[in-house]
């Protein structure tokens, strides 16, 4: 065992820094460094500068315009890029579908898609969850009834991200009740600007409307836009749901807040003293940096063992669990750490280039914000408790 | 020991949750937080009508209660349907300093202020002052003929609603000393008065002021000159009774929602209230929520003892009231899933009013310090 970068290792990290340096432009990272609204228009930004480096397909084999990194270098790539407070690469194409066509999905699919994603072409938004198809995907119903060379789509779809930036959908859809439910879901691609296509946002306990119902009016889809077999599509889903989940530990996330976090109790001031310098803050803050050291390397323990190009198994589900509930602590000591502060809510502030100031320290509402949002994490992607009865079932066969 | 409510709080309790469960809906909220005053003009009316206000005073001051108990029976209530009427800033902070302190000439501002006609607010924290009540860096000077104040006011609630707010200011001392505080009523409308209005996380509206030589005659200041802090600490005690009632009325509401949803969601086939690891964390829920009660009745039975032992109540019940509120909202939030995250669903605002009690008068952990540092006094 060594914990040490080689020197190929550390040289990576260098090239990635200087990268960061020279390209990612600071109106970006100061955004993100202070919690402003980033516009559809700024993750494309820093898709094409991502993109122009052949660094976007971070997950992503090297045939298929991806940088082939293994579990290391994807490690050092999230780090530098989460501490230069880069946007993040909206996961839709990249680490959801894009995984997806490439084992499943037809040579015609293939050559059309992937390229489109990588450039910046098509922006995708998933639709899996429904009203009453959440935790048991399974019992999803939006039908798509195959009708000579096209499929007609009828039905709902929520919670979709980003949806309203969207011009393409990936959905799982119902095409037989037959047998057991999953044996009835097929994966199918659908163009947003579609006649009966219809978005509805939804605003959330942050004040910010991130995620949408989509509901499908009779929608006719071509059948070509079908990936892999009718009815096999629950095979396809659970294939992404473990893609999705393997930055789930989103480690480089919590050492940007945890440095954030340190930062704001350094500028606060509680009875006299820098909050940072009170011992039961300090406390709270060192033991939720102790988890966060154990956590780096239990993900890359869990990360490293996977094959290469290969998604880790049931243990991704204590990533899961534990990276998300180290993530919430850090956005609460957070929240806590910007006091009375925590009460003005003035979202306009968040607007770039508004003349509205904040009231407070500028950090103040995005700390709240992010408090409220990342409630988030434990939910999606299957919910903490789903990630528990799979820790039991598959590792411990309980 | 007796833990029954006397008859008179009882009857006060069953026609005010009637009320409030008939009048406060979904819409009237919403409304209330897009009014520019902040609050609902319709509840503060119906309020009124019932004489809520006068539950906060005693009858030597106007009202007919003004104890804990009394304090507690009308927050919790108000908590319950999520409500966020400025009762505390004008009835116990303003209204409790000026009965405390206040000339025979200022004390007729509280038949007002009972009848609901005039509501009044606190101007007391500063933007560095976070949760320490002796920190005041406003100055008061005295003139020929009264005082002029100069400094800045934070987060004053419900200033777009007040007519007038009590004001603290320095008459003496240094920027964190509990001698040499002063309280002045200043109208709102003042010269020298500048309003940044905005609304707040949970509800409601608050304001920053500067003050610029805001010129007020002698009688404006309340009670002797540079000796407030006793009495605010006094009132912050009592706010923070009411205010942590209002809690338990929050996590009522929320733990009711959520074993509705509960009962009422289903996945695989069945509710998800069947699935055990959710019954469990449920029947926790109850279990703190119910010692979040027991610390408030300690607090409501103890505010009018002596200070050591009142001010001890008070960061035990903060402390635990605000430990509680977290794990009530997260997993509230939690168990509900997506649905749990939105403002259109009730559950939203009752969780984002409940979580922000830890940023008023002093969260979790300052108490828990504060309680520390007590014992050892
Ligand atoms: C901000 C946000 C963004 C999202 N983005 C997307 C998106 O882009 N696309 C998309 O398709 N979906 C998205 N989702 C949906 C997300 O995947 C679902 O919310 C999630 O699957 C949970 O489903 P649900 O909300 O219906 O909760 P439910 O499944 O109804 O769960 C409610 C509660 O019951 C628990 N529970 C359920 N089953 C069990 C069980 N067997 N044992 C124990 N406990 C159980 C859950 O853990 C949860 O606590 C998003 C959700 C959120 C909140």
């Amino acid at each position: 065992m060594d914990l040490a970068y080689t020197d190929d290792q550390k040289a990576f990290r260098d090239e990635v820094r200087s990268f960061l340096d020279e390209k990612l432009p600071k109106r970006l990272s100061d955004k993100v460094a202070s919690g402003k609204r980033l516009t559809k228009a700024d993750y494309e930004e820093w898709h094409a500068i991502l993109h122009d480096k052949g660094w976007l397909g971070v997950t992503w084999p090297k045939e298929h315009g991806g940088t082939g990194w293994d579990a290391v270098e994807r490690h050092i790539f999230e780090m530098e890029t989460t501490r230069a407070n880069a946007p993040r690469i909206v996961p839709f194409g990249i680490n959801m579908l894009g995984p997806v066509l490439m084992k499943f999905g037809s040579d015609e699919q293939k050559a059309h898609y992937l390229p489109r994603i990588l450039d910046g072409s098509d922006w995708w938004c998933q639709g899996y969850s429904e009203p009453g198809a959440g935790s048991d995907l399974a019992s999803l119903k939006c039908s798509a009834e195959r009708d000579g060379d096209h499929y007609i789509v009828n039905g709902q779809k929520t919670w979709t991200t980003l949806g309203q930036h969207a011009n393409m959908i990936f959905c799982l859809v119902r095409t037989s009740k037959e047998g057991k439910p999953q044996e009835g879901i097929s994966f199918l691609l659908i163009d947003m600007d579609s006649p009966g296509v219809s978005v509805r946002p939804i605003v959330l306990i942050d004040g910010e409307a991130e995620v949408n119902e989509v509901w499908f009016d009779n929608v006719k889809v071509p059948a070509e836009n079908l990936v892999g077999e009718e009815n096999k599509g629950w095979t396809y889903a659970k294939y992404l749901l473990t893609h999705e989940r393997t930055n789930i530990a989103g480690v480089g996330f919590s050492t940007a807040a945890l440095a954030s976090l340190k930062r704001i109790a350094g500028l606060e001031m509680q009875d006299g003293k820098p909050l940072i310098e009170n011992p039961l803050f300090a406390a709270k803050v060192a033991q939720v940096e102790i988890d966060l050291m154990a956590m780096a390397t239990t993900n890359l323990r869990v990360v490293a063992a996977a094959a290469a190009g290969q998604a880790p198994g049931p243990e991704s589900s204590m990533l899961k669990i534990k990276g998300t509930v180290i993530r919430q602590e850090i956005n609460h000591l957070t929240r806590r750490a910007v006091g009375p502060y925590a009460l003005p809510f003035v979202s306009e502030a968040l607007e770039d280039g508004s003349n509205v100031e904040p009231v407070g320290p500028d950090y103040a509402l995005p700390a709240v914000q992010s408090y409220f949002n990342n409630r988030k994490l434990s939910i999606y992607g299957g919910s903490n408790e789903v990630q528990r009865g799979i820790i039991t079932k598959a590792i411990l066969e309980l | 020991m007796n833990f029954e409510l006397t008859d008179e709080r009882q009857m006060l309790q069953d026609s005010l949750r009637r009320y409030l469960s008939d009048t406060v809906t979904p819409e009237l909220l919403h409304k209330a937080t897009e009014a520019g005053s902040g609050h609902s003009d319709t509840l503060w009316q119906g309020l009124s009508e019932m004489g809520v206000s006068g539950a906060l005073f005693s009858e030597d001051d106007g009202g007919f209660g003004g104890t804990g108990f009394d304090l507690s029976v009308v927050f919790e209530e108000m908590g319950r349907v999520g409500a966020f009427e400025p009762l505390i800033e004008s009835g116990i902070l303003a209204g409790g300093l000026i009965a405390a302190l206040g000339s025979d000439a200022q004390k007729a501002l509280i038949e007002e202020i009972v009848a609901g006609g005039t509501i009044l607010t606190l101007a007391h924290g500063e933007p560095g002052s976070r949760y320490d009540l002796a920190h005041v860096e406003t100055q008061a000077t005295a003139t020929d003929d009264g005082y002029t104040l100069s400094g800045r006011k934070s987060l004053v609630m419900a200033a777009s609603a007040a007519s007038h707010a009590v004001v603290s200011a320095r008459t003496s001392g240094d920027r964190r000393d509990a001698a040499g505080i002063s309280l002045f009523l200043v109208p709102l409308d003042a010269d020298g008065l500048e309003i940044r209005d905005y609304p707040m996380n949970g509800g409601g509206r608050a304001a920053e002021l500067a003050l610029t030589d805001v010129t007020l005659p002698a009688d404006a200041r309340i009670g002797p000159e540079g000796d407030a802090h006793a009495a605010l600490e006094t009132a912050q005690a009592r706010a923070i009774c009411a205010q942590c009632a209002e809690a338990v009325g929050l996590m009522d509401a929320i733990k009711d929602l959520t074993v509705g949803y509960l009962q009422q969601r289903r996945q695989f086939g069945q509710p998800i209230g069947k699935f055990q690891a959710l019954q469990h964390r449920m029947a926790d829920l109850l279990i703190e929520i119910e010692q979040a009660r027991s610390a408030v009745i300690n607090l409501a039975g103890h505010l009018e003892a002596p200070r050591t032992d009142r001010e001890r109540h008070v960061s035990a019940a903060k402390n635990l009231v605000g430990r509680t509120a977290k794990l009530v909202v997260e997993e509230s939030i939690q168990m509900h899933g997506g649905i749990g995250m939105t403002m259109e669903y009730a559950l939203g605002h009752l969780a984002k009013r409940l979580t922000m009690i830890d940023h008023r008068f002093g969260d979790a952990d300052w108490h828990l310090e504060r309680f520390i540092r007590l014992a050892a006094a």
